[in-house]
């Protein structure tokens, strides 16, 4: 099962800023200013793609920063991996950054 | 002797009249426009004279203010639209939101406060919470005041987001219930139009939001003028009023549907003192049998509104407290407004 | 309002209307030698009794204006200077919106300054007082005020609040008609105001560039420690130490990131202030570019 679709604002309606190891992110559609620390600005970034649910978000970031790592305990790992993402899918979506269609 | 609030109104309804004004008179009447909330609304009448470079930099900054703060009380919207869309509940907005939200004449350069919307009277438990769930909490931590706002007032007692900070007004009739006219919320509910039927200015809030229809919206803001406060601030909500009127008086059947729907909400007086006030102080163009003759008191409600001088301080202290009790006893029938006053002041 | 006085500080131009002649006299004294203001005003503060007969028996101040905060609770009318000094704070918190406001100290030397920011009773204040009789130019002690294009901090400079033990150490350095009253028992404790100096004064439209961010800390325990405080942080304690950031949407975003990413920024704890004196200007040395 998939779960819901995730959609966020394009990357033109955010200004981001790196300041040591976090981002600085001001999000022109509600006027807030927001640190975030990784995953969620890659979170962001995956969304530009267009609208996913969790597990494709996970593919997308995995692909643009190429983690794969060894395949031993992969499905583990990935369902680990996927729990984590969605808790900070969740908090992105208490802060406006992200909303479910 | 004309107040300085005169000269608020004056270069509203004309604006080059403000371009002989001297630096004493700016500084008065700047200070008094933004003691009536009306400095943002000033700025955008004024935006195209040639004043002052000291002027013309105040009004710049009040406009680009106003716009900031269009754009937060927008996403307050927004984000009450995502808490309550899967509810499936009608969510009507009111007063500036609205104007803003629909692009409407009366948005410009309007300063909005708290989120106020209206839903329906039956829904309003889901709809408490669903905002608590997303993150609102309640601010009023008293239990009678808690009492107060449920039993009596029109609307839930108020909620702020703990990580926005902003305060939202659940409305579920637009006045208070013990309030002598009575109108018909659900009516005004059922005939609210969505936005994104003809919106204007664009924005996020095509799905699921909705405003009242122009009439209705007239009337509550007349509701508001008159039987919801001691008159502070009316300057504002008359000027809301002249806007509204403007944008929607050469509708086909507006003035009809005007007279009509005020009568059914029981508001057809205060709607037709709204009406003679803004055209005496704004010049706005109304139907006369709407308005209707000029009453002897008409004076002094103007006389009220214009109680505002250069220093910003409100004035004429007997006929304030005359409207301050006023507004009280309609909200309230007198034994229970006695114990109200009574509790509030063993409170404090 | 019966009194007034009007003042030009900095780039804002403030007046000050009361029911009584006590504190306009005792504004107008301190700021004497400030030029005359631009008008029209930015920005008005009112001096009225809370009740109608609170102005002559048992006279109390309440501090109204442009803006106020509910529920405040009026001063006695001697501490009536101390009430148009937080009369004109208010203001600015609440309603200036041309720069980005940072409640924090600044200092200028060769055109570029040091900002000062932190906890009250951290001694920004007291600091910045004592720079300013020491080779720099003071430009504020209550607010800096940063550019929203250019990132240049403007000058600010009203009298200096010093409060309780301060007091002492400037009385010892300045000319006692630079002072204010000496106030007692007001909810801060013993204030006196200080003048900043003619320099600051004629020089209170010169910007300039922030070179270097403190954090002081002082504890009579303490012991002297000079920290890295990394970008992140810094931004998150300037927008707490901001009234208006929140308000200022994207071009306030720019000019903090800006001003974070481009200036460097030291922690230091002292719990002696000619220690601390030495410290900032070493490390000014060290790292103003």
């Amino acid at each position: 099962m998939a779960g819901p679709r995730f959609t966020a604002d394009p990357p033109d309606m955010m200004r981001t800023v790196e300041l040591d190891g976090l981002t600085a992110l001001f999000h022109l559609p509600s006027g807030t200013t927001h640190i975030l620390a990784p995953p969620a600005p890659q979170i962001l970034a995956a969304l530009a793609d267009g609208p996913a649910t969790a597990p494709t978000i996970l593919a997308r970031i995995r692909r643009a920063f190429d983690v794969e790592g060894p395949r031993r305990s992969g499905g583990q790992r990935r369902s680990g991996a996927l729990a984590v993402l969605e808790t900070r899918i969740a908090e992105l979506e208490a802060a406006g950054l992200v909303s479910r269609l | 002797m004309s107040s300085a609030a005169h000269m608020v109104v004056r270069a509203l309804r004309n604006p080059l009249s403000a371009e002989r004004l001297s630096e004493e008179q700016w500084t008065a009447l700047l200070t008094a426009a933004r003691a009536e909330s009306l400095l943002g609304s000033l700025a955008d009448r004024l935006r195209d004279l040639n004043l002052p470079a000291k002027v013309s930099q105040i009004l710049a900054d009040a406009r680009a203010d106003a716009e900031r703060a269009r754009v937060q009380a927008l996403w307050e919207a927004e984000m009450a639209r995502r808490a309550l869309a899967p509810l499936d509940v009608p969510v009507v907005l009111l007063k500036g939101t609205a104007y803003a939200a629909a692009g409407l004449a009366a948005g410009v350069g309007r300063s909005i406060g708290d989120l106020d919307i209206l839903v329906p009277r039956d829904r309003l438990a889901v709809v408490q919470q669903a905002l608590l769930s997303a993150g609102w909490e309640w601010v009023k931590e008293d239990a009678y005041d808690d009492l107060y706002y449920r039993r009596w007032m029109h609307e839930l007692p108020p909620l702020i987001h703990k990580d926005r900070d902003r305060m939202i007004d659940v409305h579920h009739t637009i006045l208070p219930l013990t309030a002598r006219p009575t109108p018909d919320a659900a009516a005004m509910i059922v005939d609210s139009v969505a936005l994104g039927d003809g919106l204007r200015g664009g924005g996020p809030l095509d799905k699921g939001l909705r405003i009242l229809a122009p009439a209705d919206m007239v009337i509550h803001a007349a509701a508001h003028l008159f039987a919801d406060g001691d008159l502070a601030g009316g300057l504002r909500n008359l000027w809301d009023i002249d806007r509204l009127l403007r944008e929607y008086g050469d509708r086909r059947h507006f003035w009809r549907d005007l007279a009509w729907r005020a009568r059914r909400h029981q508001l057809r007086a205060p709607v037709a003192r709204a009406l003679r006030l803004a055209a005496s102080l704004y010049a706005t163009p109304v139907d006369e049998v709407c308005a209707g003759r000029r009453r002897w008191n008409d004076a002094l409600f103007e006389r009220r509104l214009l109680a505002r001088s250069g220093w910003g301080s409100e004035t004429n202290l007997a006929l304030r407290l005359g409207f301050y009790i006023r507004s009280h006893t309609l909200r309230m029938p007198l034994p229970m407004l006695a114990r109200h006053l009574w509790i509030k002041a063993r409170q404090s | 309002m019966r009194h007034q006085v009007q003042l030009q500080i900095g780039p804002v131009a403030l007046r000050v209307g009361s029911q009584w002649a006590g504190p306009i006299k005792a504004l107008t004294r301190l700021y004497e030698g400030y030029p005359e203001p631009e008008a029209p005003c930015d920005f008005t503060v009112r001096l009225e009794p809370d009740k109608p007969w609170r102005r002559w028996i048992r006279p109390s101040v309440a501090v109204g204006g442009d803006y106020r905060l509910p529920g405040s609770v009026p001063l006695a009318l001697r501490h009536g200077l101390l009430a148009a000094e937080l009369g004109m704070n208010l203001q600015m918190a609440l309603g200036h919106k041309r720069h980005l406001l940072l409640h924090a100290s600044s200092v200028e030397r060769d055109g570029r300054a040091l900002l000062m920011t932190g906890e009250s009773g951290a001694g920004k204040s007291t600091l910045a007082a004592l720079l300013g009789e020491r080779g720099w130019r003071l430009m504020g002690d209550e607010f800096a005020l940063l550019d929203l294009d250019d990132g240049t901090l403007h000058p600010f400079p009203r009298a200096i609040s010093l409060k309780n033990g301060s007091i002492a150490m400037l009385e010892t350095e300045v000319e006692g008609r630079r002072l204010g009253p000496r106030l007692d028992g007001t909810p801060k404790g013993v204030i006196r105001h200080l003048r900043p100096n003619a320099g600051a004064i004629a020089a209170m439209a010169e910007r300039a560039a922030p070179a270097l961010i403190l954090f002081p800390r002082f504890g009579a325990d303490l012991a002297p420690a000079v920290r890295k405080v990394g970008a992140a942080e810094v931004f998150v304690r300037l927008t707490q130490a901001s009234t208006n950031y929140v308000t200022l949407g994207e071009r306030g975003f720019d000019a903090l990131t800006r001003l974070v990413v481009s200036t460097p920024a030291r922690a230091i704890d002292y719990h002696d202030t000619a220690n601390a004196l030495a410290l900032v200007e070493g490390l000014w040395a060290d790292l103003a570019r």
